[in-house]
């Protein structure tokens, strides 16, 4: 007789928060957490950071350490693969043959990166990004005065440029579309983001196609469709992610550029839940269905997923935020700024490093980018959340503190 | 090992032994303290590992950079003794440090 045991399918950032949300709310059987990398559950952020720079190690990576999860039983599977996803026997396999029974599941699978097919992209030295395996890579290919090549001026791209700069190495970043941060910022933050970084000392080419890299059995240049090439002794590609949703589509859940999930985080199955970057679901705040690559965005579905998990619904619907840091910048975005038909500046993004983009949809603020101004992040926060109707000059004058902005409030 | 003290806002104690190059916030992490919610990993950027330094202790701790200083303002129950444990690093000086958490981190 096997004891009930609920299953975690993912080491991951959302993996290891329910795990340990799954203990907090009471349930006192197994714990079993399968991850395909051969670690704990570990901070990504500073991968492009501090841990690319070799400031930080992989222990100081891991979120938790190893006794905790023991204190609390909870038991890691890790450097496993799950194969299988049975909901009518309720078994999970793994491809070694394995098979665990669940009494509830929970998909916490985040994504993979995007991969680009084009002649040379499996020389050496051409790498991405997303595991601390990529970075243990790419730190063979870095020294003093060494060509970088950075494909795709996303945010991972930016942070990856900004710390191979600090190492001393020659950077260049190729983005496809018109401008940096295309897919995620209004035109006044790339613009800044393109200013700071030529300060600092790093090429940006927007608006061009690569057709190739170049090499013997290493890389040592980027070809373009314009007929130019960058020399290059590292490339890092850095194009987006695709979630990891295979498993539960084969298992027949709903899938949609996500696994689909309630604001409950429980996908088409009762049993099963999913949280983090493999998921898709309605935003109230946005009114859209959503699929969010952030750290925040994998924490609180795990404690709503594990919530659900022990029949303790409680609804999914915290104001996404993010933060990245390039250089002595640091950027933190609340709310969503997609389909923004007006941006209210609070600073000059034109010099210096500090200022503020407000996004408005239809009258009502619907995100921030701050840049170097914590207090138009945190308070930028209530304003969206509460739908705060702020006045607008105030808003766009620095001279006026955001508690006088707030209290203008309507 | 410096030992640093939590208390909750219910009044639980919690004694442990943090590392010397530690942050206050991960030693409240590691050591499963509910109170200390940490979303930005100890990046200065979420403000939600909120804490209050005890008396005798504020000036011992390393003074707050600018941008910490504009995120305590706006913490939930800001105080004189505000700070951001994830920018505190645990040292030897700093054995006995006792910190009290905030009724809620949002």
């Amino acid at each position: 007789m096997t004891e009930s045991s609920r299953i975690i399918i993912g080491a991951s950032h959302a993996g290891g928060q329910l795990a340990v949300c799954l203990r907090q709310h009471g349930w006192q059987g197994r714990i079993i957490v399968i991850g395909s990398e051969p670690y704990l559950p570990y901070n990504r952020p500073p991968l492009s950071k501090t841990f690319l720079s070799g400031e930080k190690h992989v222990e100081d990576l891991l979120i938790r350490p190893e006794d905790q999860y023991e204190k609390i039983g909870v038991e890691f599977i890790l450097g496993q693969e799950v194969s299988e996803i049975d909901r009518k026997s309720k078994t999970v396999s793994l491809s070694h043959g394995e098979k665990l029974t669940y009494d509830k599941l929970a998909i916490t699978t985040g994504a993979r990166v995007r991969k680009l097919d084009l002649p040379g992209s499996e020389l050496r030295g051409v790498l991405y990004l997303r595991d601390i395996n990529d970075v243990e890579q790419i730190r063979h290919f870095i020294g003093p005065g060494k060509k970088a090549v950075i494909v795709g001026g996303g945010y991972i791209g930016l942070e990856t440029a900004a710390m191979l700069r600090k190492l001393d190495l020659d950077v260049t970043i190729l983005e496809s579309a018109d401008r940096i941060l295309n897919r995620v910022t209004a035109p006044d933050l790339s613009a800044f983001y393109t200013r700071v970084h030529g300060e600092e000392g790093v090429q940006i080419e927007a608006g061009v196609q690569i057709t190739g890299f170049v090499g013997d059995d290493r890389v040592t240049e980027v070809a373009l469709a314009d007929g130019r090439s960058f020399k290059a002794d590292l490339v890092i590609i850095g194009i987006g992610v695709i979630p990891n949703t295979e498993l539960a589509a084969a298992s027949g859940l709903e899938v949609n550029n996500g696994i689909n999930v309630d604001e409950c985080c429980l996908t088409s199955d009762a049993d099963i839940a999913a949280a983090g970057d493999c998921t898709s679901f309605y935003h109230p705040l946005y009114q859209r269905q959503l699929r969010l690559e952030s750290v925040q965005n994998a924490m609180d579905q795990a404690k709503v997923a594990a919530a659900s998990l022990c029949d303790k619904a409680i609804q999914y619907n915290a104001l996404p935020w993010f933060w990245s840091d390039q250089y002595d910048l640091k950027l933190q975005i609340a709310g969503l700024s997609e389909n923004f038909d007006e941006v209210v500046l609070r600073g000059n993004p034109g010099e210096g490093r500090k200022f503020a983009a407000f996004y408005y949809r239809e009258s009502k603020v619907i995100a921030v980018d701050a840049v170097n101004s914590p207090q138009e992040f945190m308070l930028g926060k209530q304003i969206i959340s509460k739908g705060l109707e702020v006045d607008r000059n105030k808003l766009g004058d620095p001279e006026v503190a955001m508690k006088e902005v707030i209290a203008s409030a309507k | 090992m410096p030992v640093v003290t939590y208390i909750s806002a219910d009044g639980a104690i919690n004694e442990v032994e943090v590392s010397s190059g530690t942050s206050v916030m991960q030693g409240a992490v590691d050591n499963m303290i509910d109170g200390i919610v940490a979303e930005c990993g100890g990046s200065c950027s979420c403000a939600t590992c909120h804490c209050y330094v005890d008396e005798g202790w504020q000036e011992k701790v390393p003074a707050a950079s600018e941008m910490e200083k504009d995120m305590l303002e706006c913490v939930l129950e800001p105080r004189d003794n505000s700070r951001l444990s994830c920018q505190i690093t645990v040292t030897d000086e700093l054995d006995g440090l006792v910190v009290k958490l905030p009724d809620s981190q949002f």
